[in-house]
């Protein structure tokens, strides 16, 4: 590469649309480094697994260029693309047995026949199954197929490996722990991925960056704490994580921050991110977990809760309140062992920071 | 953990216990298939299995002629003298009891047509001497009546054939059925080549079926693909087309045929006005083999279809795309991955196709001519016209050997287990 700053994968004002009516994907464009874990997050319908398509070559850009280490490859075709895929039901070929799988990207790059053992019993025993060589994927467990899936996208050293949705089949337990496994062969291989997902907590766990997705836009494209503590608009507060929503206009801006109006009166000292002008409406955004009871003086909004349910979760007592006309208004009481503090009905004072509320669109 | 067989809470072993549940399942499966059973056995199993037997039955022959039988068993074939005298006093009494009896089964005349199938002059030789017994019978001695009456009686070959068929069990049908039989000194040959029909027949049939089988392949493997890859609707919509003939009677569709490929026919016609070939010489496309494979292709094609399709609508088009992604060309993606995977429906189709072909007989009968004709239309002929129903029946039992080895050839290559039928 002459330019080692070029992005590996680059979109350009693509777009796609199926029926000529609609557009799936509208003006989608995203850099993406060598060695970046990148996640497309997004509720299904959104595009994603559109764009995800586009990259691996079967579905085409309706309009807008997709660049492959600064080549364009629009018109080559999916096999010459050089890219890894695992899919949702993994495809892993039945007919042949779990080294025949992994073979078969080898044997059609006529790569000859020890390179090739070698090379399969390298990725065998990257996934741990060494010993699994000579079975059908049938007899295999979910996870296993999995991790047969994923070394079969690696074993021929792609430029990139799209996964789509690849643990959607999987049970919850199974699911994290290989959402741990593929984050550590990212990390040991330094390959490039990018990532379909529609669970957040996965997006959370594995990314080194997230683009979330909603009807066919990028909302935002950023590391996973920065679209959870700094999330730009309401639909990524509301999509990453818990969120507590009030509504209201802006009634002042001073500087870095505003006052925003939420009904009788009640004035929140919020962040200012996307509001301009006095008058605008704006959604208020407040993490459950940065709401405290009984607030000291540092805190800057302080208003009446009424306790509406009390959840026992163990390590906290999720409270829904109303809060400023808010009913579903979440509040996380860490379990200090004092039990039987709130009852339902009780009104408590609830506070938070500034800073822990941001005045979105 | 010791050894002692489990036992349920109140002592009875679990194997008991279990069976007792199980029980109610079984009888309720039982009387499930009962009726179906019962209709396949009647209808079916027995029906063909007395067919079968016939193929080797001789029984009216020795239940006809019992005393003949008797004593023709001694006589000793290879001395070159007739029978002695007491024989053909025993015919005589059998031909007087036959004249006389009500019974179907005892019948001269019968017996006469039987024997003439392994050796020619025995029917007007039987219908001769039961029309004498008929008007009052012969006096003694008899060998001189008898060789007055035909004077085959007198022929020691002939003699030898009736010995022979006396048995209760005959061969001779099956060695008919391959062109074989006795030769005048009771061994068993060929037929001379001009008279061998019915191999060349089983190579044809066996030869049309195949082809019928692979051009059915063909033709249905991408339109099931087709079918397999279409939104519900439209593959729905083409199904209905898939099926419809079956709506058509055959003997229509049969007729049909007839009416484009004959030589006055539509195609023909149509190639003659634009000049393609000229009127002198009109292709030749009906009543003949050409004739046979085009009709049974098209009436058997959904057959080749409908197990394809159901086989490749399981196969997620995720198969192709991964070997796309993973570097393997449109082509060999498919003769890869695409194609072993449709194997159970080739199977399923190759044999329902084959099996259904092999015993065709309607099609061929109206649009085989000479060179079209299979097996199976001897067979009707046989049934229908000849009446040679033992010829007949060992015909159709070798056909269904044949079948069967040919069912035992695939699952060893193929296996049977891999079959998907829907």
């Amino acid at each position: 590469m002459s330019d080692t700053n070029e992005p590996l994968v680059r979109f350009v004002d693509v777009q796609k649309s199926y029926d000529g009516v609609t557009l799936v994907v509208k003006k989608f464009n995203l850099d993406m480094q060598k060695g970046e874990f990148l996640t497309m997050l997004g509720p299904s319908g959104s595009g994603k697994t559109t764009c995800l398509m586009m990259l691996a070559g079967f579905e085409p850009a309706t309009h807008g260029e997709i660049f492959l280490q600064g080549q364009p490859i629009n018109n080559v075709p999916p096999h010459k693309r050089g890219i890894g895929m695992v899919f949702q039901n993994y495809a892993l070929f039945p007919h042949m047995t779990v080294a025949e799988n992994l073979a078969f990207p080898l044997q059609v790059r006529n790569m000859s026949k020890s390179d090739t053992e070698d090379r399969v019993n390298k990725a065998l025993d990257m996934v741990q199954l060494g010993e699994f060589g000579g079975r059908r994927p049938a007899q295999l467990s979910g996870g296993q197929q999995q991790r047969v899936a994923v070394a079969r996208a690696l074993v021929f050293d792609p430029d990139v490996v799209l996964m789509d949705e690849p643990l959607g089949a999987l049970d919850k337990n199974l699911r994290e722990q290989m959402q741990y496994e593929i984050k550590h062969i990212h990390e040991n291989l330094g390959i490039t991925v990018l990532y379909v997902t529609h669970d957040q907590s996965e997006a959370l766990t594995m990314s080194n960056r997230i683009a979330v997705f909603d009807d066919g836009v990028v909302q935002q494209l950023a590391p996973p704490s920065t679209l959870y503590e700094k999330p730009e608009n309401a639909f990524v507060a509301q999509f990453i994580g818990e969120n507590n929503v009030l509504s209201g206009n802006v009634i002042s801006i001073d500087g870095d921050s505003c006052h925003v109006d939420v009904g009788n009166n009640r004035s929140v000292h919020a962040l200012k991110v996307n509001v301009n002008n006095v008058g605008d409406t704006s959604t208020l955004s407040i993490r459950p977990e940065r709401v405290v009871l009984n607030p000291g003086s540092e805190y800057n909004n302080v208003f009446e809760g009424k306790v509406e349910e009390l959840i026992y979760l163990g390590d906290h007592i999720r409270t829904r309140m109303v809060v400023c006309d808010d009913s579903d208004f979440i509040v996380k009481v860490p379990n200090s062992g004092e039990l039987g503090q709130l009852r339902e009905g009780d009104t408590v004072k609830v506070g938070w920071k500034m800073e822990d509320c941001r005045a979105l669109d | 953990m010791s050894d002692a067989p489990l036992v349920t809470v109140d002592g009875t072993p679990l194997k008991v216990s279990l069976g007792r549940a199980k029980r109610k399942a079984k009888i309720r499966a039982l009387l499930l298939v009962a009726p179906l059973f019962l209709f396949i056995l009647l209808t079916f199993f027995i029906p063909i299995m007395s067919m079968l037997l016939r193929s080797v039955d001789n029984e009216n022959v020795a239940y006809t002629l019992p005393n003949t039988a008797d004593l023709l068993a001694e006589w000793d074939v290879d001395s070159g003298d007739l029978p002695d005298e007491a024989v053909f006093a025993a015919l005589a009494a059998d031909f007087k009891a036959a004249t006389v009896s009500k019974e179907d089964d005892i019948n001269a005349t019968k017996v006469g047509t039987r024997f003439n199938y392994e050796k020619s002059g025995f029917r007007s030789m039987f219908r001769k001497t039961n029309k004498i017994f008929e008007k009052g019978g012969v006096e003694p001695p008899y060998k001189e009546a008898f060789i007055k009456i035909n004077k085959r009686w007198g022929d020691a070959d002939y003699w030898r054939v009736m010995q022979r068929e006396m048995r209760g069990k005959t061969d001779s049908y099956y060695l008919a059925a391959v062109d074989s039989g006795y030769t005048d000194d009771g061994e068993r040959a060929m037929n001379k080549p001009g008279k061998r029909i019915y191999l060349k027949l089983y190579g044809r049939t066996l030869g049309i079926s195949l082809l019928i089988t692979c051009i059915c392949l063909l033709l249905a493997y991408p339109v099931a693909y087709l079918l397999s890859i279409l939104k519900s609707r439209t593959s729905n919509l083409l199904m209905i087309l898939v099926l419809l003939p079956f709506w058509t009677s055959l003997l229509v569709r049969t007729s049909a045929w007839i009416a484009l490929l004959q030589k006055e026919g539509v195609i023909n016609s149509v190639l003659v006005s634009i000049g393609v070939i000229d009127d002198a010489n009109r292709l030749l496309m009906i009543h003949n083999a050409t004739g046979t494979i085009i009709a049974m292709v098209h009436v058997l094609l959904p057959f080749m279809i409908l197990p394809l399709y159901s086989v490749m609508k399981t196969i997620p088009p995720s198969y192709m795309r991964a070997a796309r992604s993973l570097g393997a060309t449109p082509f060999t993606a498919f003769t890869k991955v695409y194609m072993p995977n449709t194997v159970p429906g080739i199977g399923a189709g190759a044999i329902l196709v084959f099996i259904l072909a092999i015993g065709y007989y309607i099609t061929p009968a109206l649009v085989g001519g000479q060179s079209g004709t299979l097996i199976s239309n001897e067979i009707a002929r046989h049934l229908e016209t000849s009446l040679n129903w033992g010829l007949a029946a060992a015909l159709g039992a070798l056909l269904l050997v044949a079948v069967f080895a040919l069912y035992l050839v695939y699952d060893k290559i193929v296996g049977i287990d891999n079959m998907k039928l829907g």
